[in-house]
């Protein structure tokens, strides 16, 4: 069973400043939920990285930014969507060092790595989604 | 457009990153520094980064630009002030910031590169380039 949202703002992301806003709504959320300074910190950090996916390599899209409760534990659950050319090979793209937009090809691993749940689905042709979570623990 | 301050002091540059930057105004502050380096002719450049609360792939990228091009340009750069939390998220990204130099604040940070500007001109003397 999944996670269940008790909040949700949909944030756009067409301009590098919309990064900037989906960073502060994650803030926003983790300092809600009360989570530690280094894990807000992560948790922002790596939805940096997804939000400049989106708009790099997606074309452009939107993020859920959620908190959400499961089993009496809350948590930050950001979920970003776009109709872009999706990714051929995610075993791949999710291996350190690889790029092809001329970056350092840590933005999947290293979000993986900063985040509790992490889930990718991408359809080539179609557009690709990808779900973060932190847990207050 | 935003632009992010350049304060010029002796032969350093100073440059406090006080907002969220956007993809944008980070490359604008490197193309902004590199320009400055050269018309000031400037020896070090001094990066106060302890007001950001993220460094992620695309910043830590851009302090390390900045770093490799000011080098060519015959400046040194330090990089100060970065918050432990901060810290800790860069080296889980997979991020340790090769060819940066950092220091724990301004001051410190300005010892740095004093000491390095003192240390190149003592090898020009010892090297008997002086004329």
């Amino acid at each position: 069973m999944a996670a269940q949202a008790i909040k949700s703002d949909r944030i756009p992301i067409r301009t590098s400043e919309d990064v900037v806003v989906v960073r502060q709504h994650v803030r926003r959320a983790a300092i809600e939920i009360g989570l530690s300074l280094v894990d807000q910190t992560k948790i922002v950090t790596a939805a940096s990285e997804i939000a400049r996916n989106t708009l790099v390599h997606g074309g452009g899209g939107w993020a859920d930014i959620e908190v959400v409760q499961q089993f009496g534990r809350s948590g930050v659950r950001a979920i970003f969507e776009d109709n872009g050319p999706g990714i051929p090979d995610i075993a791949r793209a999710m291996t350190d060092g690889y790029t092809t937009a001329n970056g350092l090809g840590l933005g999947l691993g290293g979000s993986k790595r900063l985040s509790n749940d992490f889930d990718i689905q991408s359809t080539p042709g179609k557009g690709t989604r990808i779900m973060l979570l932190r847990w207050k623990s | 457009m935003d632009r992010i301050p350049i304060l010029k002091m002796g032969e350093f540059l100073l440059v406090t990153i006080q907002v969220d930057m956007h993809d944008r105004l980070a490359i604008q502050l490197q193309e902004d520094l590199t320009g400055r380096i050269a018309a000031t002719r400037s020896r070090g450049v001094l990066i106060d980064i302890s007001s950001l609360e993220i460094v992620d792939s695309f910043i830590g990228r851009m302090l390390g630009n900045i770093a490799g091009m000011s080098k060519v340009l015959g400046a040194d750069t330090v990089v100060t002030g970065m918050q432990p939390s901060v810290a800790i998220t860069l080296v889980e990204l997979g991020l340790s910031l090769k060819g940066v130099r950092t220091a724990l604040n301004v001051e410190r940070g300005m010892d740095l590169l004093r000491a390095s500007l003192g240390d190149e001109l003592e090898g020009y003397g010892g090297a008997g380039d002086q004329v």
